[in-house]
């Protein structure tokens, strides 16, 4: 049986605010964000603060719907677009976690893309996202290579992440975004 | 030409453009995961109206949030705009007082675009 007295006291004491594993579909990401919006409420989160996590979850969140690759064989019961996220909210910032299964060929054009954007400082982001934003191709996956830009700008921290190899195919990626309060 | 007269959606923008009074306003959040389909009548009811313009143009932008997604389309928004001509435009651009990443992004688009933008600060959307 599932220690679930165990798995309370972990997201007691991570701060985990909101947990979820499975398929990411746009009824759930309507569904969390409404949850979300009206846990910051609750709180009483500066306007700026609400903002800015509420911004930053939306592109984490819509990363997840797009670019989830297909999970291999037996990792992934509930189908091609199982993820996991959890927002944590500790003492003086939000943290966002998201994890999710990509191509291993993919990993590299990531990592590259996400070094990228952590060299920048404040200005450069802002210069390159407005190249990107006039120039990149829009594809139907979203903004076009937007969305990491804008998480890297709007949260003002650099972006930690990993990626764990499952399979000679396959690697888990985990990204941890912080947003200060 | 036929108004547009939408009511905004958890994820969708409420659209109002209003042909005779030269007016298009944007307001609430535009943050769906795919934003092409839902901008592209918009591009279109640009194109038309820009067959026979008001004297005056007024677009009114009050968004509270936008995703990546959206702000692809919203520039297309723009950029259309920047075609029609023997008008004049102005684009008003609402932030929250505080909201500083709602006025840069309205800052990158006013580097970006031709027309005269306004930045209008507000207590409330």
């Amino acid at each position: 049986m599932i220690d679930i007295f165990d798995f309370y006291n972990k997201m007691e004491r991570n701060n985990i605010m909101l947990s979820f594993k499975g398929g990411v579909t746009s009824e759930l990401l309507t569904s969390i964000l409404q949850i979300m919006e009206s846990k910051l409420d609750n709180l009483e989160e500066q306007p700026k603060t609400k903002k800015k996590v509420f911004n930053v979850l939306v592109e984490c969140l819509q990363n997840l719907y797009h670019h989830i690759d297909e999970a291999p064989y037996g990792e992934n019961p509930l189908g091609g677009n199982s993820a996991i996220f959890m927002i944590c909210r500790h003492e003086d910032h939000y943290s966002i976690n998201t994890g999710n299964f990509i191509m291993a060929a993919n990993v590299k054009i990531l990592r590259e893309r996400i070094d990228a954007v952590n060299a920048m400082d404040k200005e450069e982001l802002k210069e390159y996202y407005k190249i990107v934003l006039n120039n990149g191709e829009m594809s139907n996956k979203g903004g076009g290579g937007l969305g990491i830009i804008d998480i890297a700008r709007k949260s003002g921290q650099k972006l930690e992440y990993s990626f764990q190899q499952v399979d000679d195919a396959t690697s888990f990626f985990s990204l941890n975004v912080k947003v200060a309060q | 030409m036929e108004n547009i007269n939408l009511e905004g959606s958890p994820k969708t923008p409420t659209v109002k453009f209003d042909g005779a009074a030269g007016t298009m306003e944007l307001s609430g959040r535009s943050i769906p995961e795919n934003s092409i389909e839902f901008y592209k009548p918009l591009l279109e009811w640009i194109e038309k109206y820009g067959a026979g313009p008001k004297p005056k143009t007024e677009v009114n932008i009050k968004l509270e949030y936008f995703n990546t997604s959206s702000s692809k389309c919203i520039l297309d928004v723009f950029k259309k705009l920047e075609t029609v001509k023997n008008t004049d435009m102005i684009i008003n651009w609402y932030y929250e007082e505080d909201d500083e990443d709602m006025l840069e992004a309205g800052e990158d688009y006013q580097a970006i675009i031709s027309i005269p933008f306004k930045m209008i600060e507000v207590a409330e959307m």
